[in-house]
């Protein structure tokens, strides 16, 4: 068999490709890690390993605080943080805000982190009941957000509103008049043009059930749903689907000009406006770890996330409000985007008793509607 | 490739994994578990390493692989198992198995789950295998852009497919009038979309390297070209085929992401399920009911392919890669084929691509333009769409290094003939517990992770240098099983010979092994980078803010207003797709190949 007689050749070759493999990978194998340990683009003076963390303490040491994924942080002001503070900065970001709260809970026992940013009002209750964060009052809190503080212990940082969104133009064009209400959105000429997103895997999904069980009633928001649903109500799966992919004003171009959103999100889409009578709010907070190994680290970084800098950054990097109302909005914040007089408030200890049963009930009618 | 001249061939040969039938078995009883034993002269193998040291070496070899999953699956997956069969006292609590299992709606997800991941496994099969044959045995220009093309869809985030398939199918859409916007069939479409590439080149790689004359000569005794197929290919492809198709049902019965983004509304899997319980509800003990039955349904899967696998095995004659240019009869495979790439692959494709071109300042290159930059648009700290492809490209290759150094000794094992019971069932029950990684729900075990290694050792976990060891994971299973068919294939009688004329075990490894080895290799260090580049949901977990990967940007750019951060996601996804197209292209023709070279037909 001519393979045979081929095959010292062919293994020659063979041996010749895997070396020349095996070089290439030796050669950029470990990068991901020396790069993630070196000065990369990341934290200004290089994340510390465990071991200089721990020998570090005396000089201030390290403060790790976990987030949610949406947290935006520019290395500029990671670097003042560090130099005013003399701690040095590392985060963690495993998830959404539901994912942050759950990865607390479960780690209680052992905590690994000092501080936490991005827990919103519909799980505040839970985790000051869970007994993860510790008391913190911090003196940097802004006039403004003062009754916005939980029990001492989660101090607020951003503020903003989850509204149904209107494409205006649209109704402009179909000459109908936009829905004002709440209830105007389960009638049936607007029930079958919103696209809301579901509240068991989505944070504005939860906000808006909330919002609808506090205005309709403990006994009527499974009615409400019920005509939503029955009249043609789309539920996507997150934000992004039924903002890009089925609202008529987004990227997607879909077919519902109502959706589920933001009051900030008419800042980036001037062709839409908010339904005001729909808007809930949203704040989102920070707290020291019950546990932490550097509270004061942990204190320190609220007192920055309170400070002017941070707080006038918040429209830019992570779209949502600064508690600080003193601070002025970007132009087309101003313009398009400012948040609700009188927006629906859903009680937080409600929530925090409430939730698992108001996400089964919701389960079963969504289920059973399809 | 027969070692002996005579060898007839048309036969297939015993399967490798029994004895040969000239085979003594003297020693069986103490044989040294998982030691190579030549049964023709098993003195030279004594002189050349002595049972006990080659059962050693084979130890050491086996005990690499089961570290890394124990620490970096068991450890994780059993971590959230255990907190969900216990109770607050630390005693065992199976109570929630009794009250989920009694629900009605329980079994109404196992039978979703299973309804969908046949329907995905078989649509996957019927449109790769004629895939496999064009793209694999037919010669024609443009043969290898098709191939890159269909393995795009691996690497690409769910949610950048699900707003592909979306933009295709809804209402406005392209495709709207069909009417398959939020039903089961864009599921199951979109599960083919995803798997076909794993069939086509699983099955493709084994089936270029058949040896043609055995159906020939079938044709030649007058069989129909369908007879031949079905009596000749198929058996011979069994194992690629079983091998493919059960990792198709693995990653089509944990698909999350196409279920919940194009799915008929309300109807969830046990994945979703598992996701619900964990992340909204934090119920623990009914998410462990759950994934103990998706455990169930991946245990049945892998054992039925691998049972079906077990009585196809057979050495083959395989031949250095050999095509034909197109001819007539094979017509109706290479329409399907086309239709598929076409209608299947490549129409998301090019929505998603332009959409890519498109900005608020119309056609252009804008979007591409704003890679570069995170001003306007600003992410994590700065980290613009180009760092995190690098980061991506950099993870990949650890992961993709790493994965061959656990793969590879792991291939090995599970192919090496063994004749005692102990060994025979060791290797049988590591074959199959390989494939968990992929039945396994991402959210149990991106919490598992918080819980166990986070949890033990927090500054290494947030230095995220755990991606590239968690992406290998992930990437494994595919790697092993891209391997172990074409090792098996390995004729025992070619070992045996070697091992005759004096070959030590080592050189055996080498000379035998190795070509077989290094001809799988580049496809399997293709699917570890693949794997690895679209990796999504423990890199999520593990991943350091200022060093995120391409995937989870996209995701996370999806996440946020403004139409920049929507057009920047879709480029994004252009170029990872465009990346792992060329980087599966590369791997392939990385492949040593004879002498002869493969062009001219034999």
């Amino acid at each position: 068999m001519h393979h045979l007689s081929a095959a010292p050749t062919s293994r020659r070759r063979a041996r010749g490709a895997l070396a020349i493999l095996g070089i290439a990978a030796l050669a950029l194998t470990g990068c991901s890690v020396a790069d993630q340990s070196g000065a990369g683009d990341g934290t200004a003076p290089a994340t510390t390993d465990g071991a200089s963390g721990a020998s570090g303490a005396g000089t201030g040491g390290t403060v790790t605080v976990m987030t949610h994924d949406s947290f935006n942080i520019t290395e500029e002001q990671i670097a003042a943080f560090e130099q005013e503070s003399g701690y040095e900065l590392t985060t963690t970001a495993p998830g959404d805000a539901g994912t942050l709260v759950n990865q607390l809970i479960l780690s209680k026992d052992n905590p690994t982190v000092d501080a936490v940013y991005g827990i919103d009002n519909l799980s505040a209750q839970r985790v000051i009941d869970e007994g993860v964060v510790a008391e913190y009052a911090s003196g940097a809190l802004p006039e403004s957000a003062q009754d916005l503080v939980v029990e001492d212990r989660l101090t607020p940082i951003d503020q903003g509103q989850v509204c149904v969104n209107v494409d205006e133009q649209w109704f402009e064009e179909n000459d109908l008049a936009a829905p004002t209400t709440l209830e105007d959105l389960a009638r049936p000429e607007y029930a079958r043009l919103f696209v809301t997103t579901n509240p068991v895997t989505s944070s504005p999904g939860l906000a808006f059930l909330a919002a609808t069980v506090t205005e309709k009633g403990e006994d009527g928001w499974q009615d409400y749903w019920q005509r939503l649903l029955e009249g043609g109500t789309k539920v996507a799966a997150g934000w992004s689907d039924a903002y890009y992919s089925d609202f008529s004003a987004g990227e997607g171009q879909g077919a519902y000009p109502l959706v589920l959103s933001y009051s900030s999100s008419p800042a980036f889409a001037p062709t839409t406006g908010v339904v005001e009578d729909t808007c809930t709010t949203q704040v989102e907070y920070a707290g020291v770890v019950e546990g932490a190994k550097n509270p004061e680290g942990a204190q320190a970084f609220i007192d920055f996330l309170l400070a002017e800098d941070f707080q006038a950054s918040l429209p830019e990097n992570m779209f949502m409000y600064p508690v600080d109302e003193s601070l002025e909005l970007p132009a087309e914040w101003a313009q398009n985007a400012t948040l609700v007089e009188d927006p629906i408030e859903a009680d937080l200890r409600q929530i925090a008793e409430k939730r698992e049963a108001w996400l089964e009930d919701w389960n079963a009618l969504y289920e059973a509607a399809s | 490739m027969s070692l002996v001249p005579g060898d007839p061939a048309l036969v297939p040969t015993p399967a490798p994994t029994r004895v040969p039938a000239s085979g003594r078995a003297p020693e069986t009883g103490t044989a040294p578990p998982g030691g190579d034993r030549a049964d023709v002269v098993p003195g030279r193998w004594r002189r050349a390493a002595g049972p006990v040291g080659r059962g050693l070496v084979w130890t050491v070899v086996a005990a690499v692989p089961l570290a890394f999953l124990a620490v970096f699956f068991l450890w994780p997956v059993g971590s959230m198992l255990a907190r969900g069969v216990t109770n607050a006292a630390g005693q065992l609590d199976l109570g929630a198995f009794a009250e989920v299992l009694a629900e009605s709606r329980t079994w109404r997800l196992v039978g979703q789950t299973l309804g969908l991941a046949v329907a995905g496994t078989l649509g996957s099969l019927l449109l790769g295998l004629p895939g496999a044959y064009v793209l694999y045995r037919c010669r024609f220009p443009g043969r290898n852009l098709l191939r890159g093309l269909s393995t795009v869809p691996f690497v690409l985030p769910t949610v950048v497919v699900g707003t592909a398939f979306r933009a295709l199918l809804a209402e406005n859409g392209p495709l709207g009038f069909l009417g398959l916007d939020q039903t089961l069939t864009a599921v199951v479409l979109a599960m083919v979309f995803f798997n076909f590439s794993v069939v086509v080149r699983q099955v493709g790689a084994l089936w270029s390297t058949l040896d043609p004359r055995t159906g020939e000569a079938a044709r030649m005794l007058g069989a129909s070209p369908w007879r031949t197929f079905v009596t000749v290919t198929v058996p011979a492809l069994g194992p690629a085929i079983a091998s493919a198709g059960s990792l198709v049902f693995l990653f089509c019965s944990t698909a999350f992401g196409i279920v919940q983004t194009l799915g008929r509304p309300g109807v969830g899997t046990l994945e979703t399920e598992i996701y619900i319980q964990t992340t909204a509800f934090l119920d623990l003990r009914t998410a462990a009911v759950f994934s103990t039955l998706q455990f169930v349904v991946v245990i049945l899967a892998v054992t039925l392919a691998n049972r079906f696998r077990a009585g196809t095995e057979t050495a083959l004659r395989l031949r250095e890669p050999t095509s034909h240019p197109l001819r007539r009869a094979d017509a109706v495979p290479f329409a399907v084929t086309m239709l598929t790439v076409v209608l299947l692959i490549a129409a998301p494709i090019v929505a998603l691509v332009a959409r890519s071109f498109q900005s608020s300042q119309g056609w252009g290159l804008r979007n591409y333009e704003l890679l570069g930059s995170s001003a306007g648009s600003g992410f994590a700290g700065g980290t613009t769409v180009l760092q995190a492809l690098e980061h991506s490209v950099k993870i990949a290759l650890d992961a993709t290094v790493i994965t061959l150094v656990v793969g590879v000794p792991l291939a090995l094992l599970l192919t090496r003939p063994v004749r005692s019971r102990w060994a025979v069932r060791a290797q049988r029950l590591f074959d199959a517990a390989i494939m968990l990684p992929l039945g396994v729900s991402a959210v149990t075990v991106g919490f598992g992770f918080v819980v166990s290694l986070v949890a033990s050792a927090p500054q290494l976990a947030y230095s995220g240098a755990l991606v590239p060891l968690a992406q290998a994971v992930v990437a494994l299973p595919l790697v092993v099983r891209s391997l172990v068919p074409v090792l098996r294939a390995v004729d025992p009688r070619l070992r045996e010979a070697a091992a005759v004329l004096g070959a030590s075990p080592g050189r055996v490894l080498r000379t035998v092994d190795g070509p077989f080895l290094a001809r799988g290799l580049g496809l399997a260090a293709g699917f570890a980078f693949a794997v690895s580049l679209g990796e999504f949901g423990a890199t999520t977990f593990l991943a350091s803010p200022d060093y995120q990967t391409l995937p989870v940007l996209i995701v996370r750019l999806l996440g946020r207003p403004g139409e920049d951060n929507y057009g920047m996601a879709m480029a994004g996804s252009v170029i990872l797709a465009v990346l792992t197209a060329t980087v599966m292209l590369v791997c392939e023709r990385l492949r040593p190949r004879g002498a002869a070279g493969t062009g001219a037909g034999f």
